[in-house]
């Protein structure tokens, strides 16, 4: 499936005030894929998603999207050029409904009768979140809101989906599920780079794995490959 | 149970004796027993109060754990009268009542009013946007003191300087908003706390422009025109709105178009991304919403409500002067919205009229009608944390969400 690169950094360089959390990161998506990040905790994994979609900007390097350079945009115009994120621990909207929280995530687009496919699309995906469109957000259970954070970054059609650990806080089952889903997205045409501490789920739905430590990305082959890894397998699938 | 509770009325007790002494004063040469008497009589009601309270909720907790409370049934009775009734008759009441009323009634009729307005305004910044905002009065004042000084300098109208104050009104919005964008909570509440004084204080000193401690006076009163045929040409009548209900309806205007223009933004697009950033406002910007603008719109639309009420009330009064414009003022609007209930617009015109009226009905009982004031806050927020009418949103978070928890959790699969 590898073709030409959807997303490619180049050397980034991201600082938390005096914290030099990116050091130098580069790698590339191709489009179509399933890419994955994989690392400890604190190693930078968030940030360079966070780099990405223009939250935290970086000091130094490029991002290009689609081959436009997007380090400089906010993240409501990184957001408009098709790159969504599913933050970090289910940061979804807890005082506004399901429904509520859905159409957020098509904020940017005015296309009413497509949001309301894309809407149907995303209940097709999980079934639970049409049984609770009318229920506060913050008073799902964590699965769901896990699916509802999934699901609000789908509304707004991305080309290029960011998954911030979806496994995260999740039953083994539910993790199962959810990796379900992530593979079902990307049949549909949308390209997902994941972020995940649960190295051996991450890697089994990818097609190319990027290892990080402490800021730097240490090794980067084919998924299957780092499945095989002596050091990857100590390191990140505890065998 | 009743150990407890005489253990706990010792501690008030002693408290209450720690806090009247230096009320009273030390030297008890000037000692005045009606005054004492006062304030032993407000704070016994308090602790009444206290106790009717513990023994009501005692009394609903263990017998009648699931009714609603009266305040629900009767809001209940109220939705299901249509709402064409409800909101015509208010509106009927509110245009009779200079009609049945006195001209102290009428005034402080406005008083209500101009507070409703600045809640309404407040209520974006705070109640939509999450933005805490302790120096809002400082809209006002700007409002106040462009309507007065164009009217004084260059004799401007009301109606001509309505526009200026409104855009001067926002521009100082985005002053205080955009060095504010990164900051949260308790910082923010410091920052704009600091930024109403620092506008309190420039109008007290800077004497060549605003007269300083001494005010502005004598500025014309909001007119109407009319066209007058009889010379000829066509000339226009001016007719100054000088009484007390000619500026009643004025107002009762400007509050109306308030609540219009408030509740239209608070259903548009606008309104469901303020909510999204007082929700979580880093998936806010990644839903795409551009943060930063849509931040300094609350502040610059909350200030331009803030600036008409402003003016309004320097031109019904024909004078202003600085001290109008104190901190305890941003807090009594705030108290409006949070009594009211935090981003609900029928909560905050009855906060409003509360807030403003109560304290005029305490007015016997002097230098104390601040403490009852305070009690009946503090009671209010221990009864009903939401508000008196919360927005429906506020109402399901607090109440609502354990029975939401428990069919989450009847009805999950895993």
């Amino acid at each position: 499936m590898s073709t030409k690169p959807i997303l490619e950094l180049t050397d980034i360089h991201t600082y938390y005030d005096n914290i030099h959390a990116l050091k130098g990161i580069s790698l590339s998506i191709p489009e179509g894929d399933i890419a994955c990040l994989i690392g400890a905790n604190g190693a930078g994994k968030s940030t360079t998603l966070l780099t990405i979609s223009g939250v935290q900007p970086s000091e130094k390097g490029e991002i290009r999207f689609k081959g436009e350079p997007i380090q400089q945009l906010r993240p409501e115009q990184v957001a408009e050029k098709g790159v969504a994120q599913a933050p970090e621990g289910r940061q979804i909207f807890p005082r506004m409904s399901t429904l509520e929280n859905l159409e957020m995530g098509a904020f940017l687009r005015k296309d009413k009768a497509a949001i309301a496919e894309d809407l149907e699309w995303v209940f097709g995906l999980f079934p639970v979140l049409k049984e609770r469109t009318g229920q506060l957000g913050g008073t799902l259970s964590g699965g769901e809101q896990q699916m509802l954070a999934i699901g609000r970054s789908l509304m707004s059609r991305p080309s290029l989906l960011l998954l911030d650990e979806p496994s995260l806080g999740l039953a083994p089952k539910l993790v199962e599920r959810i990796f379900e889903t992530i593979f079902e997205i990307n049949k549909s045409g949308t390209t997902i780079f994941l972020v995940e501490q649960n190295a051996h789920m991450a890697l089994s739905i990818s097609a190319t794995g990027h290892v990080m430590e402490t800021g730097r990305i240490v090794l980067t082959d084919k998924a299957s490959a780092l499945l095989e890894n002596d050091q990857v397998r100590k390191a990140y699938l505890g065998e | 149970m009743v150990r407890q509770e005489l253990r706990k009325l010792a501690t008030y007790l002693f408290f209450l004796a720690i806090l009247i002494i230096p009320m009273l004063g030390f030297r008890s040469t000037s000692f005045e027993s009606q005054r004492a008497f006062k304030t032993l009589a407000v704070f016994s009601a308090i602790l009444v109060l206290n106790f009717v309270v513990k023994a009501f909720r005692r009394g609903r907790n263990t017998v009648r754990a699931k009714e609603k409370s009266w305040v629900e049934r009767a809001g209940e009775r109220i939705n299901q009268v249509p709402r064409i009734y409800t909101i015509g008759g208010l509106i009927l009441l509110a245009l009779t009542f200079p009609l049945i009323a006195n001209n102290y009634m009428i005034d402080v009729g406005i008083t209500c009013l101009i507070y409703i307005s600045l809640g309404l305004g407040l209520n974006i910044v705070v109640g939509l946007c999450g933005l805490l905002d302790l120096g809002y009065i400082a809209f006002y004042a700007v409002g106040a003191y462009t309507y007065s000084l164009l009217n004084l300098s260059l004799g401007l109208s009301f109606w001509a300087a309505l526009p200026i104050g409104i855009i001067l009104g926002m521009i100082c919005g985005c002053i205080i908003g955009y060095p504010t964008l990164k900051m949260r909570g308790d910082y923010l509440a410091i920052v704009t706390l600091g930024f109403g004084e620092i506008v309190r204080l420039v109008l007290n000193n800077w004497d060549s422009l605003t007269a300083g401690p001494n005010g502005l006076f004598g500025m014309k009163r909001p007119a109407l025109y009319f066209p007058d045929f009889t010379e000829g040409g066509l000339t226009w009548t001016t007719y100054y709105l000088k009484s007390l209900p000619a500026l009643y309806y004025l107002i009762l205007i400007i509050v109306i178009f308030t609540i219009i223009g408030v509740r239209r933004l608070d259903n548009s697009r606008i309104g469901r991304a303020w909510i999204a950033i007082r929700e979580d406002e880093t998936a806010a910007e990644l839903s795409g919403v551009p943060t930063i603008w849509i931040k300094l719109l609350a502040y610059a639309l909350g200030a331009a409500f803030a600036s008409v009420a402003g003016a309004f009330f320097a031109a019904k009064l024909s004078y202003t002067n600085p001290n109008f414009f104190l901190f305890m003022e941003s807090c009594i609007v705030l108290c409006i919205v949070v009594l009211g209930g935090v981003g609900s617009i029928p909560g905050i015109i009855v906060a409003g009229f509360i807030l403003i009226a109560v304290p005029e009905v305490f007015r016997g009982l002097e230098n104390y009608r601040m403490l009852a004031f305070g009690a009946i806050m503090t009671t209010m927020m221990v009864l009903k944390p939401e508000g008196l009418i919360p927005a429906s949103r506020r109402r399901r978070e607090i109440h609502g969400s354990d029975r939401h928890k428990q069919e989450a959790f009847d009805t999950s699969e895993h």
